[in-house]
């Protein structure tokens, strides 16, 4: 048995001219590519082969993989190629390959990195990664069952992503007898759909990766075939050369100052090339200025084209930082604050409308929020259909608006200013990832207005600091009550002060909230911003909400200039807080008469590390207020 | 920067200095030593550190040091002690948000789902099943406190990649990968270099003069040599793609059961 499988074969050029060698692989193009298929379309098992045809598998790990097979393999005496790419140990026990794996591989012409996705559960998440850097995708047909859903499904993510280049591997060809017909049908119904969607190229291979046939070697049994097997199509399929052509874009990574005499902008260039004499344009600042240097790796270089990373070091001492994007002075790139964009949903939460998050697109990270989407796609028939909200493996069209404007160009045109990620701001996670499609209004006009009198001058005009005092625990636990205290006891000390409560918010600003948790969180955000603003003016804001999400709690700490923001936890336990029940709330949403209670129908997430935290069940409400004062005034006698 | 100088920590060093000239790294090299590493090893790592002019943070188990774990007396407790639980230690005691590892995805089953920054829990373990997932060329960098972040600048080399890269750059690397005669036991098919007087003979043993050389480095003791004439780079190059076993097959740690990889990296192993 053992005869039939050959372990990896070095290239004969390598034992006879090792130099020549190297420089040819030197040389070699790089094609990354993904293969997309369910999990019955034998795709771990076509991977596997490819790797073991080409000869990219060593002596050692053939005779591992022998022993694997009989013990776990599903071939019975003969070898199981998926287990070849299904790494980790939960997978094997489960016979399912569960995340995205890159495998490497090269040959005399080309060298390779297959990002492989599972083809069930996760599919969308995984397969949008994976695509992502890929120039080409392999999208695997069972012959027996020919185009389904998930073919259309899997076509679908990958023109999203922007790959336009198709293999279509019509898999298992030994069971449906190599019948050139069975072949044909296949084809034909597919081409008619991708033309529809928008992939420009689909090269069809009948193949088996079980037998190996089509995959390296041209099968004798299909002698009615007469195209490229699927590795010397991939050998040849041109490679993108890369935005070499476009105008010049360097997102800054870093500011370089490793002494006083030089200052340099060091980045990747996403497009375009750069030389010493172009005039560039910083954005979003618009000021222009030209090209002193370029230094690649700390030598004097006379050009640098795109992909290459760099440190530019420019004519004037123009204001720059991380984030910013040096570009061609004639054809820079748009900023704005909001756009229309394609998100793909990545996490168990949902996305909640309003909610703060941060985006990240090229080097540069904000905070932002998304409307409820504009549709959702349903990936296997392409339709738009309508949603509040996007779940874990959704892909949708929403308005998204920044903090800040942020530079960026349509995906379409650039994968690199067009791309972007969400990053929840409690957890950390990436959430979703984006493409941005058309910007909603041209940002470069409007202009934050610089102001005279600044928030420094308001506040030291009233001989004290501006504050934001965040008091948040459930219904019932005393924030009102305190909070109003410590207004009473700052105002007689000669401060001035605001107090913002929920109940009276809710009765004006606010009174066309909810209290799902979409409107929970646009609440929040806007007593945020009126806040911000009182502190702006130099107040000492004082705000009695629930506020029971991290997420809301940490945009609005954002959102306030660093150590004017104290988060104070009045922390009462739910059954004390349900025992005082002051206002008979409790009562009512245990009969079910109030939909979404905190703490009751709606989770509260306590403070993780607040400025203050009052026990309500040890001190009393006049002592709590006590401490806060002297807390805030503290802090103010020093700093005055 | 997690720097272990074998050639993977040379490659990473390199392109860390040229992304950064003509200024430094502003970050330091960290080396958990075992104290078994090859003499050359010692050598070239503090030539390298003080060439790029980067501060060299080296960390022993005070532990390991004090109960004189070694690799001759206790087995995979040696790797677990100097290696896991040093570097737990060390990223402990300086607190690092990131640390730079040389690791690549070509390497080992399990390496080939490591995302290229990979975030682990306080206690330094990975759960392969919580990874962010990693889109274009943008990073998630962003940690809890208590948790960091390994970063994998090397993910998607190959091994041929690394080797025409040190021979394209010109870059130092340790003796140890090329042929030379050097002071040799045979030990149950695996050849160890006797490096220095701490070397336990087993009885019938005695140093045998062999032209050896390695793949890879690791604790001395524990790293398998292969015979070899091969003492320039384009030899060793030619060498190891006419070899016909895969490049960790030296190292004792990845033999002890098949996954065993995940294994020591779920509980903290880089």
């Amino acid at each position: 048995m053992t005869s039939a499988f050959h372990a990896y074969a070095p290239d004969a050029l390598i034992a006879t001219d090792i130099d020549a060698y190297l420089d040819t692989h030197a040389h070699k193009s790089l094609l990354r590519f993904i293969t997309c298929g369910s999990v019955d379309d034998g795709k771990s098992t076509l991977i596997g082969r490819l790797l073991h045809d080409s000869r990219a598998v060593f002596a050692d790990q053939l005779a591992a993989l022998e022993a694997d097979s009989r013990r776990v393999g599903t071939q019975g005496q003969n070898i199981d190629f998926a287990l070849l790419v299904d790494g980790l140990a939960a997978e094997r026990e489960q016979g399912i390959t569960i995340d995205v794996a890159y495998r490497f591989f090269a040959t005399e012409k080309r060298k390779f990195i297959v990002a492989d996705t599972p083809g069930h559960e996760q599919y969308t998440r995984n397969m949008v990664t994976g695509a992502s850097t890929a120039d080409l995708a392999v999208i695997l047909v069972d012959a027996r069952k020919g185009v389904l859903t998930q073919t259309r499904r899997h076509s679908h993510l990958v023109r999203l992503v922007g790959i336009r280049r198709v293999v279509l591997a019509v898999n298992k060809m030994d069971l449906v007898d190599h019948d050139p017909a069975v072949f044909e049908t296949i084809v034909a119904e597919y081409r008619a759909f991708a033309s529809a969607i928008g992939i420009d190229e689909v090269v069809a291979i009948p193949l088996s990766g079980l037998s190996g046939a089509n995959v390296v070697d041209p099968a004798p049994a299909m002698p009615w075939y007469d195209g490229p097997t699927l590795l010397a199509h991939l050998e040849q399929v041109p490679v993108e050369a890369g935005r070499a052509d476009a105008p010049f874009r360097l997102p800054v990574q870093w500011v370089s100052r490793p002494d006083l005499d030089f200052r340099g902008f060091a980045g990747t260039i996403v497009g375009g090339s750069v030389a010493p004499g172009d005039p560039v344009r910083i954005v979003p600042s618009g000021r222009t200025t030209t090209v002193a240097r370029v230094l690649n790796a700390g030598r004097e270089a006379a050009r640098a084209v795109a992909g290459e990373a760099v440190t530019v070091v420019l004519a004037d001492e123009v204001d720059c930082s991380r984030g910013d994007v040096i570009a061609a002075a004639a054809s820079p790139p748009e900023a704005a604050d909001a756009f229309v964009a394609t998100i793909v949903w990545m996490a168990d939460t949902a996305l909640v409308p309003g909610r703060g998050y941060l985006l990240k697109l090229g080097t540069r990270t904000v905070g932002a929020t998304l409307k409820a989407p504009q549709h959702v796609l349903d990936v296997d028939s392409g339709a738009q259909l309508s949603a509040d909200t996007l779940q874990l493996n959704d892909i949708g069209v929403a308005e998204v608006y920044a903090d800040v404007p942020i530079v960026f160009e349509p995906y379409e045109q650039s994968t690199d200013l067009g791309g972007f990620l969400l990053i929840d701001r409690a957890t950390n996670a990436t959430v979703a990832a984006g493409m941005i499609g058309a910007p909603l209004r041209r940002a470069q006009n409007v202009h934050w207005q610089s102001i005279d009198v600044t928030r420094e001058a308001h506040a030291a005009q009233k001989g004290q600091k501006a504050r934001v005092l965040w008091f948040t625990g459930l219904s019932g636990a005393g924030k009102s009550t305190i909070a109003n205290l410590v207004e009473r006891k700052l105002h007689a000390l000669g401060r001035h002060t605001f107090l913002l409560d929920g109940d009276n918010i809710r009765q004006g600003l606010n009174r066309d909230l909810g209290f799902s948790e979409a409107d929970r969180v646009e609440n929040i955000r806007r007593v945020g911003e009126v806040a911000k603003l009182m502190a702006d003016a130099g107040l000492i804001v004082l705000t009695a909400f629930i506020s029971p999400f991290r997420a809301e709690r940490e945009l609005v700490r954002s959102m306030i200039p660093d150590g004017e923001f104290m988060e104070i936890f009045v922390d009462t336990p739910l059954e004390e807080a349900e025992k005082r029940d002051v206002k008979g709330l409790y009562a009512k949403a245990r009969q079910g008469q109030i939909a979404d209670f905190t703490g009751v129908s709606s989770p509260y997430e306590a403070p993780e590390q607040p400025e203050l935290r009052i026990d309500t069940t040890r001190e009393g409400a006049e002592a709590a207020a006590e401490r806060i004062v002297e807390q805030v005034l503290g802090i103010w006698s020093y700093e005055l | 920067m997690l720097y272990s100088v074998g050639k993977d920590s040379a490659v990473m060093l390199h392109l860390a200095r040229k992304a950064f000239a003509p200024g430094k790294p502003p970050f330091p090299l960290l080396h958990v030593d075992t104290t078994w590493k090859f003499r050359d090893m010692y050598a070239l790592r503090d030539r390298a550190a003080a060439e790029a002019g980067m501060e060299l943070l080296v960390h022993r188990n005070p532990e390991a040091e004090a109960q004189g774990i070694n690799p001759f007396d206790h087995g995979s407790r040696h790797t677990d002690m100097w290696k896991t639980q040093g570097l737990k230690q060390a990223l402990d005691k300086y607190g690092f948000d990131a640390a730079f590892g040389g690791a690549r995805r070509d390497e080992e089953k399990s390496r080939a789902k490591e995302r290229i920054i990979s975030v682990r829990s306080a206690s330094h373990g990975w759960d392969p099943k919580a990874q962010r997932p990693e889109l274009w060329r943008l990073y998630n960098t962003r940690v809890a406190a208590g948790e960091s972040i390994r970063v994998f600048p090397l993910s998607n080399w190959t091994e041929l990649d690394i080797w025409q890269y040190i021979l394209a750059e010109n870059i130092e690397i340790v003796p140890l990968y090329f042929a030379a005669p050097r002071p040799t036991v045979e030990r149950d098919g695996v050849i160890l270099m006797v490096d220095d007087d701490r070397f336990k003979f087993q009885s019938g043993e005695t140093p045998v003069e062999r032209s050896i050389r390695f793949r890879t480095l690791g604790c001395y003791p524990l790293t398998g040599a292969v015979e070899s004439e091969a003492s320039t780079l384009s030899d060793v190059i030619q060498e190891m793609l006419l070899t016909t076993t895969s490049e960790r097959q030296g190292r004792a740690i990845d033999h002890d059961s098949s996954g065993s990889m995940e294994k020591k990296k779920r509980e903290g192993y880089f």
